[in-house]
């Protein structure tokens, strides 16, 4: 009699411990997309600006009945702008979460470091703002699930070593790079081919590392050479701080940067005063005259009342873009989703209409910013 | 001959940037060298302190609206309080320990800071706000700039160093810092309260440190939680090259480091500027471990 009861209870618990197992996947109303980013660290507000614009989109989607009568739900967890976390938390939102994809992290670093955890489990990745050449395409060939929505640095330092020569008329440049980031590297070694391959010349190239402060010993031996313009590829922290210092000397020329640049902190940095005459590489402007930027500006101001910035336009752009390949899915499963993705044409995102090449990356168009004491004053589209 | 006068007027606004750099070293060398000096320490500590000293500078400039001598002098009596309470909590209890649990302890201090503060106030960077009036001005001599705030920067450094050359060469109780760092045992039979001694002297080094944190935050307008690291490397070799212990060590050590720092990257090696200054360390370490100014003396066994 007892013995019965116990293994009516044995079977109980090996019953109760498969049914534990599967229950993630058995929630069929919602479908989960990972949210993996830069909440805090280095490099946080990339992070969060992204995840803002991720949150808005899944809102918008949410509040219009969701993906073929589901649900999406975010699990959401912060790197710590850290690329060891990232992988660790990929793995977590995969294996526990099971999540259909995953968006970001932001940096090219991070993202990198979760594509392997994604080819292991066939999940797409997404990241809006991840721009090294190498991220979705190496020497090993293609990334099957790694996608990105933005264009990448060789393009990036193409256009302004281009924007430089044709529009500015300037031949003599000075180039300061972050030579601890990739993405430094990337930009500052295209932006020196294209510029001399299209007549100019790289007056000096200086370099310095992230969370340098101290820019003087740099400038005042560049100061001495006749150069008629400044690249620097890296990010806002150090390059507000170098236009800061750059100006207090008395370098005047036209100072170009790239999207690292793109953060209310610039001009806290650098001061309005000394942002004059810079010019930087972008995703997205709120000056942009098309009417799909106007409506996600004044749907975002509504929600977290301030102007969006680019991260938060290409967070929203990502979000929209996964959501679509979601829609066009045959069915919910990674290796569905990703060939969904890689068919991806003519989306309409705030950031530009793109489709998606065999590199997995976006074909589109680049944004020229000009600032004029602290504010963006001018916008151009650039190439394609 | 225009070539020659550019190539000067280069060299001197170098010069000032070296001094400008230097100085904020020489600051945070001091401490690090009267610590050493009185107990045998490494206060990895120190340059969490500094960060500290930027952090309340920034937190009395932006938020309750103080004038930058008011916001220094706050910083600096904030940081010496701080001082004083790790020596209490962390070092005290270890006075008679190996030397190096003690240093553990230090770095454990250090991280202790860092993240703590990364906890209360985030990772981001903050900027502080715009300096208005005198603190704004620069002066233009040909092609050389020097702004009021450099100018501002070396006086309170060199300010801060005369006092505290005046304070250990001549008052009591800075006679009393000496027999401690000669001979604890001995000072101490002689009647010196040797414990108040070393609080007196973590205090006045994390004054100095913290001094030096909010000119950072001024000069640079840039603080963050791990905005110690660096210059405290950095400052420590300065400490050790002038002769660890040794006070005019410290600011000698301090100003070559800025100098040397600013002269390789104005000069060709903007990449090299961070390997040349630790390869001076490995340099003195192995020609003359005891520093510029340090006697060679056999250790006691």
């Amino acid at each position: 009699m007892k013995k019965s009861i116990y293994t009516g209870l044995m079977l109980l618990l090996v019953a109760a411990i498969f049914i534990g197992c599967s229950s993630p996947a058995a929630s069929d109303d919602e479908i989960r997309i990972g949210v993996n980013y830069e909440l805090s660290g280095g490099v946080a507000s990339y992070g969060q600006s992204s995840v803002d614009g991720i949150e808005l989109a899944i809102k918008q989607v949410n509040e219009a009945g969701g993906v073929n009568g589901k649900k999406i739900k975010l699990v959401k967890y912060d790197n710590k702008s850290e690329p060891a976390e990232a992988t660790t938390l990929a793995n977590k939102l995969i294996t526990q979460d099971k999540v259909v994809a995953i968006l970001g992290p932001a940096t090219s670093g991070s993202f990198k470091s979760e594509i392997p955890v994604a080819e292991k489990h066939k999940i797409p990745v997404v990241s809006g703002s991840a721009t090294a050449d190498d991220v979705t395409v190496d020497d090993s060939g293609l990334k099957e699930y790694a996608f990105r929505i933005c264009f990448n640095d060789s393009y990036q330092g193409t256009a302004m070593a281009n924007y430089a020569i044709e529009k500015l008329g300037k031949t003599k440049a000075v180039v300061i790079m972050d030579s601890s980031s990739d993405y430094g590297k990337g930009l500052a070694e295209n932006f020196t081919k294209t510029f001399e391959a299209a007549g100019g010349t790289i007056v000096a190239q200086e370099s310095y590392v992230a969370k340098d402060t101290d820019f003087n010993a740099i400038l005042t031996s560049i100061k001495e050479k006749d150069f008629d313009v400044i690249y620097i590829p890296g990010y806002y922290e150090e390059a507000g701080l170098i236009i800061k210092q750059a100006r207090a000397l008395g370098i005047d020329v036209p100072i170009l940067g790239a999207d690292g640049f793109d953060s209310p902190d610039l001009v806290k940095l650098a001061g309005a005063d000394a942002l004059n005459d810079v010019y930087f590489s972008n995703h997205y402007s709120a000056l942009d005259p098309d009417p799909a930027v106007a409506q996600f500006i004044e749907d975002f101001k509504e929600e977290y009342n301030r102007d969006p910035d680019a991260f938060n336009a290409l967070g929203y752009d990502a979000a929209m873009f996964v959501v679509d390949g979601i829609k066009r899915a045959e069915k919910l499963d990674g290796e569905s989703l990703k060939k969904a993705l890689e068919e991806t044409k003519d989306f309409q995102g705030v950031t530009g209409t793109f489709s998606i090449d065999e590199n997995h990356n976006p074909v589109k168009e680049i944004i020229v910013i000009g600032l004029e004491n602290g504010v963006q004053a001018s916008v151009e589209k650039f190439g394609q | 001959m225009e070539g020659k006068v550019k190539d000067l007027e280069g060299l001197l606004q170098q010069i000032v940037n070296g001094i400008t750099l230097g100085s904020i070293y020489a600051l945070m060398a001091l401490g690090y060298t009267m610590v050493y000096g009185i107990i045998r320490l490494i206060n990895f500590a120190h340059a969490d302190i500094y960060m500290i000293g930027a952090y309340v500078g920034y937190f009395c400039m932006t938020f309750l609206k103080l004038g930058f001598f008011s916001s220094l002098i706050i910083a600096m009596l904030v940081c010496t309080l701080l001082g004083i309470l790790i020596e209490k909590i962390a070092y005290r209890p270890l006075r008679n320990a190996t030397r190096i649990s003690a240093l553990i302890t230090a770095i454990g201090v250090s991280l202790f800071l860092e993240y703590g503060m990364m906890f209360f106030v985030s990772a981001n960077v903050r900027t502080y706000p715009e300096m208005t009036g005198i603190m704004a001005k620069t002066m233009n001599m040909g092609s050389l700039v020097i702004s009021m705030q450099q100018i501002i920067l070396v006086s309170i450094t060199i300010a801060l160093m005369i006092l505290l050359q005046f304070i250990v060469k001549t008052t009591k109780i800075g006679k009393a810092m000496r027999a401690v760092s000669m001979d604890k045992d001995a000072a101490e039979l002689m009647g010196i309260n040797v414990d108040s001694t070393i609080s007196f002297t973590f205090g006045l080094g994390s004054a100095l440190a913290g001094a030096a944190g909010v000119l950072v935050g001024v000069y640079y307008n840039t603080i963050n939680p791990l905005m110690g690291v660096v210059p405290g490397l950095k400052a420590f070799i300065a400490a050790v090259f002038g002769g660890i212990g040794i006070i005019p060590g410290a600011m000698i050590g301090g100003y070559f480091i800025g100098a040397v720092e600013v002269m390789v990257a104005g000069y060709g090696g903007s990449m090299y500027r961070d390997a040349v200054v630790f390869a001076i360390l490995i340099l003195i370490l192995i020609v003359k471990p005891s520093g510029l100014l340090g006697k060679n003396t056999r250790e006691k066994v």
